[in-house]
């Protein structure tokens, strides 16, 4: 026979001033099975949860309803304050007579009606739950880093420093990401690469990191814990076990005219290539769409060049290397493959994306982005560090700065503030006028953000001590009149037009994520919004989980992010996924899907509704061994406890325990009885 | 092709010769225009200036009219008629009390579902029949392309070209064998409903867009709203310009492509000589 007890909160006043709890709990006294039934100011409170402790212990009770707020927010607290009494914490449920009632009705007899109800259907539900205990499930102790920028690095430097192996799976040929092409970093100017590439050599040396460059994830399969990554990594063209970095096939190479991704097109490239000197791993990568050899192989021409393979002492060039696939184990994921900027011209990868035609990118040589500006900027450049135009090689007199290109901008299809723009242009900005002392610089913007530490200093300097002139307004349109650009735009704070003669136009272009970041997102199952970002779990609370459990994000995948803001993520990721490994078994909640193998006709109807795979088939052999029944079986870590198979199972042979068919259905006998 | 046909005041008064050369290459081009009947005023720059509910009340009457006489798609080719139609189904399907007050305002029926074209995105819709036309494609003709402002503006309400970068105009030249010259004064003002008011301002931004269009290398400027027509026409004497700079509309280029005569096109009537643009071995009628 059931023993209920019944605990009704008046949360204050936010159910009290609505709801007269001490009737609720008078009314409740009365339906049958229950033997107890009280209203306490807080029940949440220390004394609350001493109430339902001393009734467990003294009324015996075999079961307990707190009528209060949402189970969301404290139905840990109860199942925990009945555990420590001895009672399953599962025989504790709350009835939400807050969220559900007082917060959203007036009529004060009304809304006490709904909660008797209410509390009523629970006591119901509570007769026929079933003690039921946490699963367990093993963690596999290593973790998958997918991208090798800062935010991939810092993590996987993180995650095994803490004591974990992590495999790193960086897409191009070396890690380093976009900040190994950044000349100086705000707000301190100090150097990219030289605080970044002891980072990269740091993870080439770990002894618990497994680096995979010009690699990419190609399947995910498995649950918090227990990630099956097949890992495709790309045929290089090079037997990296062979190959000392010497660049004698790069010399030897004589296709010699490549633009250079590194450096933004600014720079070429020969189609066996290291992106960058301090590259890391110091390998190089054939460019097949380039390479002589490949191109006369894919029309189906005979080796047209073999030059670096000649040249090579090592015999590390291997043409007819192909792809493989590897698959690694781990137990967590962090997604770090970070950003791209915005494609300026009329041509753009989404429809919603509107370009912006009237710049001249593209058809104006001297219209580049902030990236190929930082490339101009830094002494690894294509012009070893001076600020050179690209159309002659001069030195531009005048440099104009669009900020906000793209961001900001709904008509162009982009309504986020990119972040970075306004701490890089001011860089820019100084960076230019230390080797341009007679340069004059003009910055358009729409407002300046400089939110973080030294960075408001930092514009301010830019402004009164760097001589850079700011105009706040948009630019119209730049053209090309004989030498120079015309800037025509509009200074909103004179309420003129007004158009400047510029050498040079930077455009500061909105950040976007990387392309097939989407694909991704799929294969991990994380939910990213219009634009691709990873959504986060909580953007407050849980602002580097995503809403699949043991996949984390940190950097600009998630949102534009400057390089303190993605090292913070990475960490905060890393200790994520340390503490996750700090178990040995992780605990989850038994409310999962359950099989009675008895009467499962094994129709599989369940397995093709679940949406997380979590059916499998299990055989069921007699004595000798033979197959005589093919079942379905709920994989325990997979199950997110949705229901879908119990509402499909046409002999009703799967329920989810916790909320079995009966107790929905006493549920709602007692509403409608 | 079949469309209803919305002429508004210009294309039966000032601009005929935009009228008569639409008409001369209907055919050709197998376009089939029907007037709508019992066609009013679509309140340009008048309407809009006063009282907003008027201003697409206006224009909803004619497109109600389409609707009745079983148009789904009417041409508009005067810009500013384009404008008022396109921003009349733009209000009404976007604002529920505009529509509630125009509708009672009109008296019958107006579902809101005939799609307003401009000139400039049928002939672009035309350009595959237009090159298997072409008679006398007009080889080395330098063009300049200006847009103006009301046929690609607002972009929410017109949105057939890109408001800041457009290129639908030179899609059709080239289609007629000529070459759109790179320029950049295409989408900017030419002083519009300004040519009585303050023609100073109209003279001075009209000497800019021509000059800018000469030293691009233009033989010609073509344009499809009669106001930009007028203004940098007829207001051309008063420039003072090196030299003198023919501006055709569109359709009258598009109908020297196809050979027809220029007589037949209106080339004629502008004040500016256009005899420059005719190729050698077509009529010479040209004032």
């Amino acid at each position: 026979m059931a023993r209920i007890g019944v605990f009704v909160c008046h949360c204050g006043e936010n159910i009290g001033r609505t709801v007269d709890c001490h009737a609720v709990a008078e009314a409740l006294a009365q339906v049958p099975g229950v033997v107890h039934a009280v209203d306490y100011k807080y029940m949440c409170s220390d004394p609350g949860q001493q109430l339902i402790k001393a009734a467990v212990a003294e009324k015996g009770l075999t079961g307990v309803v707190v009528a209060a707020c949402s189970p969301h927010m404290h139905e840990k607290t109860f199942r925990r304050a009945v555990q420590s009494v001895g009672l399953n914490p599962f025989l504790c449920e709350m009835a939400n007579i807050r969220e559900h009632c007082s917060w959203i009705h007036e009529d004060r007899a009304k809304a006490t009606e709904k909660a008797i109800d209410l509390a009523r259907m629970m006591v119901e539900k509570v007769k026929r739950n079933v003690a039921l205990s946490t699963v367990r499930i093993p963690v596999t102790r290593r973790a998958l880093v997918i991208g090798g920028g800062i935010a991939g690095i810092q993590a996987a430097l993180d995650i095994a420093d803490g004591g974990a192996e992590v495999v790193l799976v960086e897409k191009e040929p070396s890690i380093g990401g976009h900040m190994s092409q950044l000349s100086e970093t705000f707000p301190t100017l100090d150097c990219s690469q030289c605080i970044l590439t002891p980072r990269m050599v740091e993870v080439y040396q770990h002894p618990r990191i497994k680096l995979l460059t010009y690699s990419e994830v190609e399947a995910v399969e498995g649950y918090i814990g227990n990630f099956r990554v097949t890992i495709r990594k790309k045929a290089r063209g090079i037997d990296e076990s062979k190959c000392n970095g010497c660049g004698a096939c790069i010399k030897a190479c004589p296709n010699k005219r490549i633009p250079s991704e590194f450096d933004c097109g600014l720079g070429k490239r020969t189609a066996i290539y290291v992106p960058f000197p301090q590259a890391v791993p110091n390998i190089p990568v054939i460019d097949r769409q380039r390479c002589t050899l490949h191109i006369a192989r894919s029309k189906g021409k005979k080796d047209a060049c073999m030059k670096c393979s000649e040249a090579c002492q090592r015999g590390a060039i291997d043409f007819n290397q192909q792809d493989t696939l590897v698959t690694e184990e781990v137990g967590a994921i962090i997604v770090a493959t970070g950003y791209q900027l915005y494609s300026i011209g009329r041509d753009q990868p989404k429809e919603y994306l509107k370009g912006y035609g009237e710049y001249g990118y593209g058809t104006i040589p001297d219209v580049i982005d902030g990236l190929q500006f930082e490339r101009l900027a830094s002494a690894s450049g294509p012009t070893a560090g001076k600020i050179l135009r690209p159309s002659d090689n001069k030195e531009p007199k005048t440099v104009v700065f669009l900020q906000c290109i793209g961001s900001r901008d709904p008509a162009k299809g982009i309504e986020y503030c990119s972040k970075i723009c306004c701490m890089y242009v001011a860089k820019h900005a100084m960076l230019y006028r230390h080797k341009v002392h007679d340069g004059r610089v003009v910055v358009f913007y729409m407002d300046i953000r400089a939110a973080g530490k030294g960075y408001d200093e930092f514009t301010r300097r830019a402004i009164e001590e760097e001589g850079a002139e700011y105009i706040r307004g948009r630019v119209t349109r730049l053209y090309r009149d004989g030498d120079v650009i015309k800037v025509q735009g509009f200074d909103t704070l004179s309420g003129s037009p007004i158009t400047i003669d510029a050498d040079m136009v930077v455009l500061a272009t909105a950040v976007r994520p990387q392309p097939g970041i989407d694909a991704l997102a799929q294969k991990l199952s994380v939910s990213y919004d219009r634009h691709g970002f990873i959504v986060e779990a909580h953007p407050k609370l849980r602002p580097v989980e995503t809403n699949t459990a043991g996949v984390y994000v940190a950097g600009a995948c998630q949102a534009p992010r400057d390089i303190p803001d993605s090292v913070a993520m990475a960490s905060a990721a890393a200790s994520k996924v340390l503490g996750l490994f700090s178990h040995e078994m992780l605990e989850r909640e038994p409310t999962v899907a359950r099989v009675d193998e008895s009467v499962c006709a094994g129709c599989f109807h369940c397995e093709r509704v679940c949406p997380y795979g979590a059916i499998r088939h299990k055989e069921i052999k007699d004595k000798t061994g033979k197959v005589i029944r093919v079942v379905a079986e709920v994989n325990p870590g997979v199950c997110q406890g949705c229901g879908t198979c119990q509402a499909t199972c046409p002999s009703k042979s799967i329920e989810l325990q916790g909320f079995t068919d009966a107790q929905i259905f006493a549920q709602i006998n007692a509403f409608v009885g | 092709m079949k469309l209803g046909y919305y002429p508004g005041c210009s294309m039966h008064g000032t601009s005929r010769e935009h009228e008569e050369s639409l008409l001369a290459i209907a055919k050709p081009l197998g376009l089939e225009l029907a007037e709508i009947e019992d066609w009013s005023c679509c309140g340009a720059s008048s309407a809009h200036a006063c009282n907003r509910t008027l201003a697409v009340a206006l224009p909803a009457r004619n497109l109600a009219l389409a609707e009745e006489q079983g148009h789904d798609r009417v041409i508009a080719p005067c810009a500013a008629c384009y404008n008022r139609l396109a921003m009349a189904t733009h209000e009404v399907a976007s604002d529920p009390q505009m529509a509630g007050r125009v509708r009672a305002v009109l008296s019958r029926p107006f579902a809101n579902r005939v799609k307003v074209l401009n000139a400039v995105e049928v002939l672009r819709e035309l350009v595959p029949t237009l090159k298997t036309n072409v008679k006398r494609p007009l080889t080395g003709l330098k063009v300049a392309c200006y847009y103006g402002c009301l046929l690609l503006r607002p972009a929410e309400v017109t949105g057939f070209d890109d408001p800041e970068d457009p290129s639908s105009m030179e899609e059709v030249v080239r289609a007629c064998g000529a070459e759109p010259v790179s320029w950049r004064m295409r989408v900017e003002c030419c002083g519009a409903g300004l040519t009585m008011a303050r023609k100073p301002s109209v003279v001075r931004l009209g000497r800019a867009i021509i000059s800018d269009a000469m030293a691009s290398g233009a033989d010609v400027i073509v344009v499809s709203c009669p106001m930009c027509h007028s203004n940098l026409d007829f207001r051309q004497q008063a420039m003072g310009l090196s030299r003198p700079m023919p501006v055709v509309y569109l359709t009258q280029l598009v109908g020297l492509a196809l050979g027809l005569d220029s007589s037949a096109l209106g080339l004629a009537r502008h004040f500016v000589s256009t005899g420059g643009v005719v190729p050698r071995n077509a009529a010479q009628e040209v004032g």
